[in-house]
């Protein structure tokens, strides 16, 4: 049901409006669901809302997950 | 970094389906799987992954998470009233609104009178630039949502009140998922063996609101992200918990979705929203399974601000049976209304408005 | 239908409805009958026509002057035919700013030009504010017919290519429009595709620019017409980065973007190697690619498939209704 696309902080105002970035597309996002998101974080944007912030560490480890998955097969 | 062309990689798409082969192998009974979010449905076809699975033993069945499907007609029809009867109004809403036909035509179809339009928005907030813009005019958002949607429109309603832009209103359909999930269970017929759980609607709502479908249901559950490798790791951890006999809720999108949710955005719509009855399409009503404005907000509520009296109930569809659809209860072409009264160009319920809906895919590829 | 609404005009099944209910059903003969982009005389003459309207006239990669000569150059290049004349009839809105109009002629000058065609012919109506926004142009295309396309000679094995990137164009006018709040460098890939007409003489059976609808649309039309599905592999067809960026953050399907410089074409199975290696000398084609074939083994007659990156297969049907970005 929701479309979210996980994407680079560019700037925040004080208002907590700002531009997200993915793959060399900008869009105007609100940053207000989020405690202390800062340019440079990632997080997952929808409708215009960024809603989650990307924790990398369980991204490597997800990742590792596959990893290890692909070569046993 | 986590870029989501990692997750779309074939070497690991092609190792998951491996392993959920091995589990599988020799089972005689298919495993029946909900994907609950309409999101996971489109990237399950996108990517072709529905024959894959089958080809496995596993069945998909789409879940109620298409906030546009379940929300009856009786809403969509307000909207489409709204802005071909009123002049000097802006109905602002997603793109994925404005195809749902109704007996009065759908959103994209609708003709409004010169004064008023239609306008589709990314995001709620753009219809507070309209507000802003055009004092003259009303701005509606037809806003429909999960817990994912909610709290940016609630934000977007409390800056509205801030500014005082009276001008500007919210026709809502606010749903939440854990009680469909709940209702679904309790129907002792219901044949499901796990389900994947929305991703982004718990990155809200966090993990524990699902803990009763492993403990009082002893049904299996994961929660997935959305690319590919996110959905088939999301099955897989079902297939494991299904073979162990040890339901739990798992999460797999852990990269995203946190134990406890954002609490920020709990906070928000506890502060403004109020849970009620609500009626789904092809459900019927559920108990608690909505949320409506506080009377605080009522000013920016398009139901009371233009009396509308909204009544959706069951005898908008009488004999259509989306509800066992969905369930796993009968394939579609069991039910009476199935390529009868219920085609694509008149859906009934919501298995044949949505675009991947089990009784589209049915009557389209299937006849 | 009881009313126009501006979902026709997006090029999905209502317009289908509307040309066999209301056009067909009124004009009949059998230039009009196969409803092609182009219409094919006995003397060896083709003529097409198509108006224009983009909101807004400018955008980044061209303008409504530089659609309004490439897209009916194109349709006729397409068609088997070298463009030669082309008609221009404005409709234009009172108080209209006459720097607009001159910006205009000049790219309308210098398409016109690059692909060799003369404007011979044209029209000029004024019409009160709001009537019509600031400039329509239709163009009308005679041209010289080289070839008779041949889908119906298609055989398993033949091998379906695309010149170049998908949906520069849409996103480009969408984005210029300043709608749903995106930015991104992306620009029209509006161009003349006279590079394309030699290849007539190398074999090609069968060529259509991807406009309205977009690749899968044109690609699902053509299937109709075979006798056996056509399949395209989705690791293959060739999308930029801005493209694939803004497609999936507004949740549409770039198979469906329209482009105003790209074409899809047929070809012989033991043609394709050397007609790609041709269509990637000319700088509009060097992103070319194989992205298809006609099957035998899979699918059914007159579908179109889309071979995933895991693997499955997806239908593809023709454009239903506009694009418009999805919260799910």
């Amino acid at each position: 049901m929701c479309l979210g696309i996980p994407a680079k902080i560019i700037d925040i105002d004080e208002d907590q409006h700002g531009r997200v970035d993915y793959l060399g597309t900008k869009v105007k996002t609100n940053f207000s669901l989020l405690e202390n998101a800062k340019p440079g974080d990632w997080v997952i944007v929808h409708a215009g809302f960024a809603i989650a912030q990307l924790d990398e560490e369980e991204a490597r480890e997800t990742l590792s997950l596959l990893r290890e998955i692909a070569k046993e097969s | 970094m986590s870029k989501t062309g990692h997750f779309r990689q074939k070497k690991f798409l092609y190792g998951l389906l491996q392993d959920i082969k091995k589990i599988r192998s020799g089972k005689k009974q298919n495993l029946k799987i909900m994907e609950v979010c309409g999101t996971h449905t489109m990237t399950i076809h996108r990517y072709g992954l529905k024959k894959l699975l089958e080809d496995t033993g596993i069945h998909m069945l789409s879940g109620p998470g298409c906030p546009v499907c379940i929300t009856p007609n009786a809403v969509h029809e307000a909207a489409i009233n709204l802005v071909t009867e009123r002049k000097n109004l802006i109905l602002t809403t997603f793109g994925d609104m404005t195809r749902v036909p109704t007996q009065k035509g759908s959103i994209q179809t609708a003709v409004a009178p010169q004064t008023s339009c239609i306008k589709i928005v990314y995001s709620p907030e753009e219809s507070l630039e309209l507000a802003r813009a055009f004092p003259q005019k009303d701005i509606v958002f037809f806003g429909v949502g999960f817990e994912t949607t909610i709290p940016g429109i609630a934000l977007t309603i409390r800056k509205a009140s801030e500014e005082d832009l009276t001008n500007f209103s919210v026709l809502s359909a606010f749903w939440l998922i854990p009680p469909p999930l709940k209702a679904i269970l309790n129907d002792k017929d219901t044949k499901i063996d796990g389900f994947l759980y929305p991703g982004h609607v718990s990155a809200i709502i966090g993990e524990s609101p699902y803990l009763f479908v492993a403990e009082e249901h002893q049904t299996a559950g994961a929660i997935a992200g959305f690319e590919p490798a996110d959905i088939l790791l999301g099955i897989l951890s079902v297939c494991r918990q299904v073979e162990s006999r040890r339901p739990k809720v798992d999460n797999v999108y852990s990269r995203v979705v946190k134990p406890g949710g954002n609490r920020t955005a709990q906070a928000i719509m506890k502060d403004m929203l109020t849970v009620k009855d609500a009626y789904w399409r092809g459900l019927g009503s559920i108990r608690k399974s909505g949320l409506e404005l506080k009377s605080k907000y009522s000013a920016f509520d398009a139901e009371k601000k233009y009396t509308l009296n909204i009544q959706a109930s069951a005898d908008d569809l009488p004999g259509c049976r989306c509800g066992d659809v969905l369930r796993g209860k009968i394939p579609p072409r069991n039910c009476p209304l199935f390529g009868r009264k219920c085609r694509p160009d008149s859906p009934q319920g919501p298995c044949m408005v949505s675009f991947e809906g089990a009784c589209l895919a049915a009557y389209k590829y299937n006849r | 239908m009881n009313k126009i609404s501006l979902e026709l005009g997006s090029g999905g099944k209502l317009m289908r409805t509307f040309i066999s209910q209301v056009v067909l059903k009124n004009l009949s003969n059998p230039y009009l009958k196969g409803l092609s982009d182009s219409a094919h005389f006995p003397d060896g003459t083709a003529l097409t026509t198509d108006s224009y309207v983009v909101d807004p006239l400018f955008f980044p990669g061209g303008d409504i002057g530089t659609l309004s000569v490439n897209g009916t150059v194109n349709d006729l290049i397409v068609s088997g035919a070298q463009p030669k004349y082309l008609s221009l009839a404005l409709i234009l809105e009172e108080g209209l700013d006459v720097n607009i109009l001159s910006r205009i002629f000049k790219s309308i000058k210098k398409e016109a030009a690059k692909s060799s065609v003369f404007i011979t012919t044209g029209d000029t109506k004024v019409v009160r504010k709001g009537q019509c926004d600031k400039v329509f142009i239709n163009t009308a295309g005679i041209g010289k017919i080289i070839a008779s396309p041949s889908p119906q000679k298609a055989k398993p094995g033949d091998r379906v290519i695309v010149t170049g990137t998908l949906g520069e164009h849409s996103l480009a006018v969408m984005l210029a429009r300043g709608d749903f709040g995106l930015e991104s460098r992306v620009k029209s890939d509006c161009a003349p595709l006279n590079f394309l007409l030699p290849l007539w003489k190398s074999g090609v059976l069968w060529m259509r620019d991807i406009t309205r609808g977009g690749l899968a649309t044109v690609l699902a039309e053509l299937a109709e017409e075979l006798a056996f599905p056509l399949v395209i592999d989705e690791e293959k067809i060739p999308l930029s980065r801005g493209v694939r960026g803004a497609t999936e953050l507004l949740g549409i399907d770039p198979l469906y973007l329209a482009c105003e410089g790209r074409a899809v074409l047929l070809v012989p199975e033991n043609k394709a190697p050397a007609l790609l290696r041709k269509i990637q000398t000319d700088p509009l084609g060097k992103k070319a690619e194989i992205i298809g074939r006609v099957e035998k083994n899979t699918g059914k007659p007159g579908e179109l498939l889309l071979e995933t990156l895991s693997g499955g297969l997806r239908l593809l049907e023709p454009l239903t209704s506009e694009l418009l970005p999805r919260i799910c």
